[in-house]
């Protein structure tokens, strides 16, 4: 799984109809600082997260592993908004 | 599976109902001379490692199958804490 921060939304009329219904976000990569990065992902939202929230990510064929994307042609998903990091030195 | 660092943890209220009762590690993957490689990760913690512990992990679907729950989102688990790493020279 990696860090992420929410950063924006995918809107898709036309799409496989599975994935009917599904939030897409823009998950851009983070540092333990909490500092975004360049690189990005669209994951799906299975938790609510907004815009500036800081999530976890999982992706590849776990990705399927949520109530929500059981055996959907989905291969990133956002499955938890971080409150804390505790990072040692 | 690969060697990692045990750098720090992941506390998220809100989050799947597969991930309820996992704790969430930061780990930063090693090499076999124990030298940072690549980003850290987030990796599900089955062993009860420590920060500062070098661990063993899994990465993919398969990361899964030590968990005790049918369906879970996890794509990287902690599956052993290393004691020694032992690598011949001139090999």
């Amino acid at each position: 799984m990696f860090l992420g921060k929410v950063v924006g939304t995918v809107w898709a009329t036309r799409k496989d109809e599975e994935l009917v219904g599904m939030k897409f976000q823009i998950v851009k990569h983070v540092g333990l600082d909490y500092t975004t990065k360049e690189t990005f992902v669209v994951a799906v939202d299975t938790v609510q997260a907004g815009v500036g929230d800081v999530v976890l990510v999982c992706s590849g064929s776990s990705a399927r592993q949520t109530v929500m994307t059981k055996n959907k042609p989905v291969d990133a998903v956002i499955m938890a908004v971080v409150d804390k990091l505790d990072v040692g030195d | 599976m690969f060697f990692a660092k045990v750098i720090g943890t992941v506390w998220a209220t809100r989050k799947d109902e597969g991930l309820q009762n996992f704790k969430l590690q930061f780990i930063q993957p090693l090499n076999s001379a124990r030298e940072h490689v690549g980003d850290p990760i987030v990796a599900v913690d089955t062993v009860g490692a420590g920060v500062g512990e070098t661990v063993l992990f899994i990465t993919a679907r398969e990361a899964t199958i030590p968990l005790p729950v049918e369906m879970a989102p996890v794509d990287a688990s902690i599956i052993g804490i290393v004691d020694r790493i032992d690598v011949a020279k001139n090999v």
